[in-house]
């Protein structure tokens, strides 16, 4: 193909048709034709002082992989990519590359920057995640306990296994990948992407034991006098939070971790068939609109809701959500409902749902930050009939091994804190990353977390 | 994987099944419990621990078969194995030497009050226990509660066997006639555990009563087995499963227990491979 002197426009991702895919659970985004990646890696500039690998928290060396694309190279391509992130199938999909490596991108000045996530995502389909260097690794004779098999915990393993350490994953649930198997929908990625991936870094050595609760079974100061010699600790967000006003508790009113889990872990979509149920009904409101509440949202339609409604205090400016999902989201017939908040949930005489009282508000003045808070509007509630409610304005910490390791350092919202660099505790020996060190974050945070603390921990057991 | 070692059928749609899980069985204490899923397609079942066995690496569990998931256990036989069995998950009852204690488990409930019964006995307590069940022949773990009590009432509805009555009837004759009481606990169906509260309020005496609330990880991650507690609304599964039970919002246990009836309903009557055949092709 001769080279064009005009640069090609952006690849548009094929997609499912949004009426289409509402009525299932299959990815919605169905990946480049090896076609469109061509076309997009050509697209590269090739810069010489690269900006976007400064947008991307683990400094993939993204010109690189890309040139590989061109060539057509893509054990190659999916290698360089792998020397930094053992997640690319993943990261490919759920990254907020908009505010990251894309945003950086020097083409994105003028035109569309180049569709980084979307090649990446390519690579790891086309190669099925396999290109990691599989020489034998000289054993270190040093163990590591991960305890979380989330984005942290596993980029820490990957890691770890990498460098020589028999590392061993504790894992709470009986399938591991923390918010990427419970929360993140198999339309946005799909849990056999996630199984493959985890299968590779399973075949580095890295033991994974699910049905394992640290804190529970064992504690950590057990596990250091026990035969580990270093432990991560990667136990993401827990306990969700609720709003606090009347009626939370009526039947209906779930937290979106609750709806998220019956629907993705629990595969509730296909009830009967497996075992554990999720009511939804026609009508469903959706508190909160990051990509939590936007998953939620989409998941509830597919379920058969009717109507699914955000119901969101700010404005669409400040929705933390990923842009794509947003889009996505409407296209499927999400409303959003701005500068509107919950003051009740008023249920029937059988405690389910009947409704929702919300309240309006407008934008008053600038407060410090320049930022215009939301004001209610007096007198402004009304009541929206409602079958559900689901909440997804947020998390804590997941607390159990903070509560069964005393002498380890939190904060007053019980988040573990750790040096940023490096993932040190207080306690020696241990290292923390992800949700459980920075409050709810994106995956790739975590496997940056992951990562450091991976760097960290080899020094502390080679020192 | 989890081999089931012993069933004993204790009653009409009452197991027990003892199960090899060594981990969990040295660091279970009693008044915790833990999730166990049967298969693939299973749900996430808890189970109290009705007792334990560290040396041989046991733990015994007691199931009443209410709905489809506790009615696939129970077909399972010796030598089957359990998926996943996680645990142990709760807090553990606090066991110390108060004095005088009542210990009243009703139907299945008997089974997780047993080992903390025993417990309270160890440290030193008098221990007084009544169990109650609809009849006789529901009456479970008689002779051990019995060899853990120093005194033991038992009623059914029918009066087949023990007193004919409920058993906060015999925990009100018993504290007019053996004032002070220092602790009652209380574990079975949400109506006997709230008729215990209620009777042992305008007492005073302190009274746990162990929550069942539907769960989902049962790591505090979800929130689906919330229990409001005086103003306060608990996670059960991290925060319980004891609670005081002068402080439960009973109305909203009983409300949130109804739930998914329908669809347990709708389980029930669809076969074990929901509809694709493959039950056929299993034994
Ligand atoms: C619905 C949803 C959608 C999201 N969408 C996006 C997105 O599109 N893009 C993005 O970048 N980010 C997204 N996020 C955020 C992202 O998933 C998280 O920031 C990331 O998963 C955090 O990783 P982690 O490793 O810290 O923890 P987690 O993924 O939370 O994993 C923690 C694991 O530890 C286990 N665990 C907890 N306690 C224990 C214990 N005591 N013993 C053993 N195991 C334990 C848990 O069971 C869990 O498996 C989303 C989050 C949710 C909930
Ligand atoms: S069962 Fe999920 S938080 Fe308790």
């Amino acid at each position: 193909m001769p080279k064009s002197k005009v640069r090609p426009p952006r690849q548009p991702m094929p997609l499912q048709e949004a009426q289409e895919r509402v009525k299932n659970f299959t990815e919605v985004s169905l990946g480049y034709t090896e076609e469109h990646a061509i076309l997009e890696a050509s697209r590269c500039l090739s810069c010489k002082k690269p900006l976007c690998v400064d947008g991307c928290p683990v400094e993939v060396d993204i010109p690189a992989f890309i040139k590989f694309i061109q060539e057509k190279n893509y054990s190659q391509a999916i290698a360089k990519i792998k020397e930094k992130n053992n997640l690319p199938g993943i990261c490919g999909r759920v990254c907020p590359q908009e505010s990251q490596c894309e945003k950086h991108c020097i083409l994105g000045k003028k035109q569309q920057p180049v569709a980084i996530g979307r090649l990446e995502r390519f690579l790891a389909d086309e190669t099925s995640g396999s290109g990691q260097q599989s020489e034998q690794i000289p054993s270190s004779g040093k163990k590591v306990a991960i305890v979380g098999s989330g984005p942290s915990g596993l980029t820490a393993a990957a890691d770890l296994a990498l460098l020589g350490h028999k590392v061993t994953v504790m894992e709470a649930l009986h399938t591991p990948g923390g918010v990427l198997v419970y929360g993140i929908p198999e339309f946005r990625l799909p849990k056999s992407i996630v199984q493959q991936e985890i299968d590779n870094i399973k075949e580095l050595g890295v033991d994974i034991q699910t049905n394992t609760v640290v804190g529970k079974i064992n504690t950590i100061d057990e596990l250091l006098s026990g035969g580990y010699d270093a432990v991560f600790v990667g136990t993401g967000a827990g306990l969700p939070n609720f709003m606090n006003i009347p009626g939370e508790n009526y039947n209906g009113v779930y937290s979106a971790n609750e709806f998220l889990t019956r629907t993705n872990l629990m595969k509730g979509y296909l009830f009967p068939e497996y075992l554990t149920p999720i009511r939804i009904g026609r009508k469903v409101a959706v508190i909160g609109a990051g990509n939590v509440a936007m998953d939620s949202a989409r998941t509830a339609l597919r379920l058969g809701a009717a109507e699914s409604t955000i119901v969101y205090r700010r404005t669409e400016k400040e929705m933390p959500a990923r842009d794509e999902e947003i889009e996505h989201a409407r296209e499927e017939g999400v409303q959003i409902r701005i500068l509107t908040s919950p003051v009740e949930i008023i249920g029937d005489e059988n405690g389910w749902v009947k409704s929702l009282v919300c309240q309006k508000y407008e934008l008053g003045e600038p407060d410090e930050s320049g930022r215009r808070r939301p004001v209610v509007i007096p007198g402004s509630e009304y009541e929206m009939e409602m079958d559900t409610v689901i909440m997804a304005i947020g998390q804590g910490p997941n607390p159990l091994v903070s509560q069964t390791t005393p002498d380890l350092a939190v904060n007053r919202h019980g988040n573990i804190i750790a040096e940023e660099a490096t993932g040190k505790t207080n306690k020696t020996g241990v290292f923390a990353g992800g949700d459980i060190v920075t409050g709810a974050a994106t995956v790739i945070q975590a496997m940056g977390a992951g990562k450091k603390a991976a760097r960290a921990i080899h020094e502390y057991l080679m020192r | 994987m989890f081999k089931i070692v012993e069933k004993i059928v204790l009653a009409p749609s009452l197991k027990l099944f003892k199960v090899l899980a060594p981990e969990i069985a040295a660091r279970v204490q009693p008044g915790q419990f833990i999730i166990l899923r049967i298969n693939e397609r299973g749900e996430r079942i808890p189970l109290t621990v009705a007792d334990f066995d560290r040396s041989r690496g046991l733990l015994t569990l007691i199931f009443q078969e209410v709905g489809r998931s506790t009615k696939d256990l129970g077909k399972m036989e010796v030598e089957d194995y359990i998926l996943d069995l996680v645990g142990p998950l709760g807090r553990p009852s606090e066991i110390a030497n108060l004095g005088r204690v009542i210990c009243i488990g009703g139907g299945v409930g008997v089974a997780p009050v047993y080992p903390i019964t025993r417990a309270l006995k160890q440290a030193g307590n008098e221990v007084i226990s009544i169990i109650g069940a609809r009849s006789q022949d529901y009456l479970i773990l008689t002779e051990e509660m019995q060899a853990v009590s120093d005194r033991i009432w038992i009623a059914t509805d029918d009066g087949s066997a023990g007193e004919k009555g409920l058993v906060t009837d015999i925990l009100l004759q018993f504290i007019e006639n053996n004032k002070p009481i220092d602790l009652v606990i209380a574990i079975g169906p949400l109506p006997m555990m709230k008729a215990v509260a209620e009777a042992t309020r305008p007492y005073q005496i302190k009274t746990l009563v162990s929550m069942n609330p539907i769960m989902v990880d049962g790591t505090g991650m979800c929130g689906a087995c919330r229990v409001v507690i005086g103003e306060e609304t608990k996670f059960a599964c991290v925060d319980g499963p004891e609670f005081d039970g002068h402080l439960v919002d009973w109305n909203i246990a009983q409300m949130r227990a109804r739930m998914f009836g329908k669809e347990e309903k709708m389980a029930m009557e669809t076969c074990s491979c929901g509809g694709d055949g493959h039950c056929q092709n299993q034994k």
